[in-house]
């Protein structure tokens, strides 16, 4: 089977737009809720200190 | 415990107080440049001052003095305090700073002598160039250095932004700036004829896509929480928002070449990716501003959320307005017209300038030891001002623009046009006037800044804050 530039593009397009539904998949997805919540305080938090949820392991 | 080990507000307070001087400087040339357009022999034909060498030194001047050294100063302390650790690299951080000042000078000095690789942006010639490029690789070594020493697991989402805006930036000017030197001060691009349009268009647009927004919208998710003492509208949304900004803004650049030889399939794509824009720039502008949401009265009184929250407003009015320019036949009556140059401004000093001044009138105090600013009044003056500014200016190159558009392209019946050119500077010549007003209204509420900073500033004492530990180290 001959494979031509257009099949290619259009290829790249349902690739790219799979993509971006996972990332959105990924963001929305309930087992990350929690952590993004706790993402979202460091910034009001680095007046203070460090919740040991968010420490960096090792460090 | 605490580290004794101080966080580095040095390279933030020199690039800081250089927002405001490179603000002042870019905005007054602009004022100029404004005044010449109302009365041509203002700077009595002195080649050095004429408006073709004056402009780019304009744009040069707000876009990377001023814009830059707001980035530079909101990006090194964000990325600090939510890393919990100094920045990284030394000396180098210093070394951005003066780096970044030299090639200011060198542009405030090559441009008004006419020394000019005319891409819009892009003007500065090859030696400038390079300088650019080791002080840019430089700020990605210091910023990202700093991420890699993180004490937090987490990456902040604003420190993606920033961290996407200078590895774009460094892609951008290393693609658009390929040149070939034929003397120490001329060089010519490496591209011809359509190539080059393109390539300059990829990077003028990304310009305005990573250097103006993404950047800016680093320093929204960092200061708008602050501010308003509370986390991010949605942290989810932030984080689509920054894979769906980056993979659109790229594509976005031939809309700027609508009507020319780029071929029309590159057009369309230009256009299409444009309108897809919209979605994830108002993703992130109510983000931004829903953050607020359980807190609204705080901006009845506090003028420094006012700053933010009105820049995210004209945020989404731009990013409302560009899509709908970048149509194709919206864009047959705008393009060439004073409307673009509305455009541009409500994007320049309504959303780019008001966020960094108030993430400015944010950071000074805390870099002086000061609670906050030595006048909060002054700081609701100079947002009025800088809000009615802004509001002349643009409303008045809206109507001029589309005047503009509507008097070139009128025919009589016998297919004749209707007007001359030179009728349709006539009709807006009142409309520079108001524009005028607008950008000096503008200017007037930097120098309000200007003295409000010096105020909190002299004989204050620059202050160092301690870098703060993790919570299980105490």
């Amino acid at each position: 089977m001959d494979i031509s530039i257009t099949d290619v593009r259009a290829w790249m397009t349902i690739l790219q737009m799979a993509v971006f539904l996972g990332i959105v998949w990924w963001a929305y997805g309930k087992a990350r809720k929690g952590r993004f919540e706790e993402a979202a305080k460091i910034v009001l938090e680095d007046e203070e200190f460090v919740r040991p949820s968010q420490q960096r392991p090792g460090k | 415990m605490q580290e004794q080990t101080t966080y580095n507000y040095k390279v933030v307070r020199q690039f800081a107080i250089m927002t405001l001087v490179w603000g002042i400087v870019g905005m007054a040339v602009g004022v100029v440049l404004a005044a010449q357009l109302l009365w041509p022999d203002l700077t009595y034909g002195i080649p050095w001052l004429s408006y073709g060498r004056l402009r780019p030194l304009h744009t040069n001047a707000v876009i990377f003095a001023f814009g830059g050294c707001a980035l530079f100063a909101s990006s090194y302390y964000a990325v600090q305090r939510t890393s919990h650790t100094r920045l990284f690299g030394g000396p180098l951080a210093a070394f951005t700073f003066w780096g970044w000042q030299l090639v200011i000078v060198l542009a405030a000095v090559t441009l008004p002598l006419g020394i000019t690789t005319g891409k819009e942006y892009a003007e500065l010639e090859w030696p400038i160039d390079i300088l650019i490029t080791l002080v840019w690789v430089s700020y990605a070594i210091v910023f990202f250095g700093t991420v890699a020493t993180r004490k937090v697991a987490h990456i902040y989402v604003a420190n993606w932004f920033f961290g996407g805006f200078i590895l774009t930036v460094a892609l951008l000017h290393l693609v658009n700036s390929a040149e070939i030197p034929v003397s120490f001060w001329k060089s010519y691009s490496a591209y011809a004829g359509v190539q080059d349009a393109m390539v300059q268009w990829w990077y003028g647009h990304n310009a305005v896509g990573f250097f103006l927004t993404a950047g800016f919208l680093g320093m929204m998710y960092y200061f708008v929480p602050k501010q308003a003492g509370r986390p991010v509208y949605s942290y989810r949304l932030s984080v689509v928002h920054f894979w769906a900004l980056i993979f659109t803004y790229m594509w976005a650049g031939p809309h700027h070449l609508h009507y020319t030889a780029l071929p029309d399939w590159a057009q369309s794509i230009g256009m299409v990716f444009s309108l897809i824009l919209l979605a994830p720039s108002w993703g992130g502008m109510i983000n931004g501003i829903m953050t607020l949401s359980g807190a609204w009265h705080k901006l009845r009184t506090d003028p420094i959320l006012k700053f933010l929250i009105t820049s995210l407003s004209f945020y989404g009015m731009s990013t409302f307005e560009g899509p709908m320019m970048s149509i194709k036949t919206v864009n047959s009556l705008s393009h060439y017209t004073d409307w673009t140059i509305g455009h541009v401004h409500s994007g320049a000093l309504g959303w780019v300038a008001m966020i960094s001044i108030g993430s400015m009138y944010y950071l000074i105090p805390r870099l002086f030891g000061r609670a906050e600013m030595h006048s909060v009044k002054l700081i609701t003056v100079h947002f009025w001002v800088a809000t009615i500014g802004v509001v002349l200016y643009i409303a008045a190159m809206w109507i001029a623009g589309v005047m503009q558009g509507l008097m070139w392209r009128a025919v009589n019946p016998d297919g004749t046009l209707t007007y001359t050119f030179v009728e349709s500077v006539k009709s807006t010549y009142p409309f520079y006037a108001i524009r005028l007003l607008g950008g000096t209204m503008y200017l007037g509420g930097m120098l309000i800044m200007a003295y409000n900073t010096w105020k909190t500033v002299v004989g204050a004492k620059a202050v160092d804050a301690p870098i703060l530990r993790p919570a299980a180290a105490h």
